[in-house]
């Protein structure tokens, strides 16, 4: 196991190196920030003087290097507009955006695997026709509109729940979260459904899928013939075979859902990551893009870790082949 | 086909002993289980299946029936039907299964369920997959056994011990904490049986379960179920193609064709003196019963397919002594010590 995560790191080592050379000169060579957060009346002489404090004057190689030194260091930058920097302005906005993109995972596990499993072992009821319907549903119709219909439905013409902002947030280890309070958790409930409606469908989909393969299995037979309950028998024999590929998908699908957030934070007016970046890339704030794509690279290089990490303790039959290389 | 050290143990069953030369009996005896006209078929789109089709037996303490027929004749079906776990979209229609007296066919789903596993346990064909890829040897035993006694894990771990031991299973701590995977198939059916053993059922129904080994495991295991059978008065019924293994394991066989029992009886009287064509063409073809160097015999034709079977005997087409009466249900002919045959021409004496 240790030599199999070793491996993994130094592998990772190397992506996020070139990530970041891809990352840093495809966002420098587009667009001048200059142009954007200078005024225009200002004459040639302070324009330079903006150009050499960006450090813009430089040759692109060199300005990498600096980047990458600083990097290193744990500096990724300091942001044109904010004139803070670009890391401390991204983890400000995290525990929302991962707040969001938890809860929506969560919906989607809770409600996804139930439901596919039930549509998996009575692939022929009407309830499980119309489970699978719903999720053609969930894939095809989008985010920003099922968003927009949500907040329609659920707080203009309802009334029930807010459609904008945080609400009232509480502390949990010095980081700031809204499901502990019940206002949070109203205002947390459209974004997280609405965010999790797409994974849902995924989950159901792959769990009736495993558990029609699985439940014509020959040992989901001999369970049967040994007398076990039906419960049992889907809640552990079925479901674990299950879990393998669901988990597996998840992972990969948690860093989309983090990362790219942007639209359901933007319908919704939640103050995540994905709504800093959509506003930099507006103004070109550099460092801020390219810090958040860093951010973006690592997150998903921790979550396929741990993803693999889980993999092998799901299926033991991964964990052999760990132990032999 | 040897047949040494066989005689000396069988004993005929008193029902059967009293009936010898008697007037027919009709009804199938057995004091463990009798099967009495089951028939399970399978709604397809294409049509229905009739998969079992009207087969009868029955199964005394402590006996071993060897269950023989070709692929797809209903063997497997037959002992699923007897477990209750026909998968949709098959269903029993009608026959009755009587086990230990008490009627299975149509019993509730709790009360088969505490039977299953219990009283009847089953062996699978294929080792590979009758166990479950990710769980421990351990769990899927002590959940066998919780699941119908009220026991401590610690009491189910060691009954697990004592059996995988009696399988003849080495350092059996070792093997339970393992996953199947990391099991030979032998193992893997040595496991199978162990779980099959853990309550101590009185009928054990094992679906060709030498089948996927190779021969000296194969010898080992048919050692391992007559012993268990002699030891402790469990009934089995051995589920095969391979009329080898019944010679040298059962006391009793009853053949299947086509969904339906055509010919049973004491095993050396079936083997020795086959009266429906279809067991003697079987008998015929095995190897070693041929000459060097000759085609090896063979039963013409091929096996009807049992959707839309029609009525009438389902072996004709291929039966040499087929006449125009086959076309209508053939009668189940009685010989003395439970010999049964559904047959208008049988055969009287042995294959050449």
């Amino acid at each position: 196991m240790s030599v199999f995560i070793t491996r993994r790191i130094l592998q990772s080592l190397v992506v996020v190196f070139v990530m970041s050379l891809l990352v840093f000169f495809g966002v420098n060579i587009v667009g001048d920030p200059v142009d954007m957060l200078i005024n225009p009346e200002a004459d040639q002489e302070d324009i330079e003087a903006a150009i050499r404090a960006l450090g813009l004057d430089r040759p692109i190689h060199e300005q990498y290097w600096y980047f990458l030194v600083n990097a290193l260091k744990g500096d990724l930058g300091k942001s044109f507009i904010f004139a803070e920097p670009a890391l401390k302005l991204i983890l400000q906005r995290m525990p929302a955006t991962l707040e969001l993109a938890f809860a929506a995972m969560f919906l989607a596990v809770v409600i996804g695997i139930p439901l596919g499993v039930f549509a998996g072992l009575r692939p022929h009821s009407k309830v499980s026709k119309t489970i699978m319907a719903g999720s053609i549903l969930g894939f095809s119709l989008p985010t920003f509109w099922v968003g927009l219909m949500f907040i329609m439905i659920f707080a203009v013409m309802l009334g029930w729940l807010p459609s904008t902002g945080r609400g009232e947030t509480t502390s949990l280890l010095g980081i700031q979260v809204s499901f502990l309070t019940l206002d949070g958790l109203s205002h947390l409930l459209l974004p997280a459904l609405n965010l999790a409606l797409f994974k849902m469908s995924l989950v159901i989909r792959l769990a009736r899928a495993g558990t029609r393969e699985v439940a014509l299995q020959d040992y989901i037979k001999f369970a049967r013939a040994k007398g076990l309950s039906p419960s049992r028998v889907v809640l552990v024999h079925v479901m674990k075979n299950i879990l393998i590929p669901v988990v597996t998908v998840l992972g990969l699908e948690l860093g989309g859902v983090i990362a790219f957030a942007v639209v359901t934070e933007t319908v919704f007016a939640w103050p995540g990551m994905g709504k800093l970046l959509i506003d930099s890339i507006q103004l070109l704030d550099r460092p801020v893009v390219v810090a958040y794509l860093m951010i973006t690279v690592l997150m998903f290089i921790v979550i396929n870790l741990v993803v693999d990490i889980l993999y092998s303790i799901l299926d033991p039959r991964v964990r052999l082949k760990d132990v032999k290389s | 086909m040897s047949r040494d050290g066989r005689e000396t143990r069988y004993e005929p069953a008193d029902a059967c002993a009293s009936a010898a030369g008697a007037a027919a009996v009709t009804r199938p005896a057995g004091d463990t289980l009798i099967v009495e006209d089951l028939q399970t078929w399978f709604f397809t789109k294409a049509g229905v299946v009739k998969a079992v089709n009207g087969v009868s037996f029955g199964i005394s303490k402590g006996e071993v029936m060897g269950l023989v027929g070709e692929s797809g004749s209903g063997k497997s079906v037959t002992g699923f039907s007897v477990l209750g776990i026909v998968d949709p979209p098959g269903e029993i229609v009608g026959g009755s299964i009587r086990f230990q007296g008490r009627e299975l066919v149509g019993l509730d789903e709790i009360a088969m369920r505490q039977i299953r596993g219990s009283r009847i346990a089953m062996i699978f064909q294929d080792p590979m997959m009758t166990l479950n890829p990710v769980l421990r040897i351990d769990t899927q035993m002590i959940e066998a056994i919780r699941a119908h006694a009220r026991v401590s894990r610690a009491a189910a771990y060691a009954r697990a011990r004592e059996v995988l031991l009696k399988v003849g299973i080495a350092s059996p701590d070792e093997r339970l904490k393992a996953y199947p995977h990391q099991f030979s198939g032998g193992m893997r059916q040595r496991v199978a049986i162990a779980i099959a053993l853990l309550n101590e059922p009185d009928l054990i129904i094992a679906d060709e379960p030498t089948t996927a080994l190779d021969v000296t495991i194969q010898a080992q295991i048919l050692y391992e179920a007559q012993k268990l059978c002699r030891e402790t008065g469990t009934a089995l019924i051995w589920i095969t193609h391979d009329l080898t293994v019944v010679a040298g394991l059962a006391d009793r066989i009853c053949v299947m064709y086509a969904g339906r029992d055509v010919e049973q009886g004491d095993v050396d009287a079936v083997l020795d003196h086959p009266m429906h064509p279809y067991t003697f063409g079987l008998i015929g073809s095995v190897p070693s019963r041929n000459r060097r160097g000759r085609p090896l015999h063979q039963i013409p034709g091929m096996t009807p397919s049992l959707l839309n079977l029609p009525p009438g005997c389902a072996f004709r087409a291929r039966c040499d002594r087929a006449s125009d009466e086959c076309h209508r249900e053939p009668p189940v002919l009685e010989y003395g010590c439970d010999r049964r045959a559904r047959c208008f021409h049988p055969h009287f004496e042995g294959p050449s």
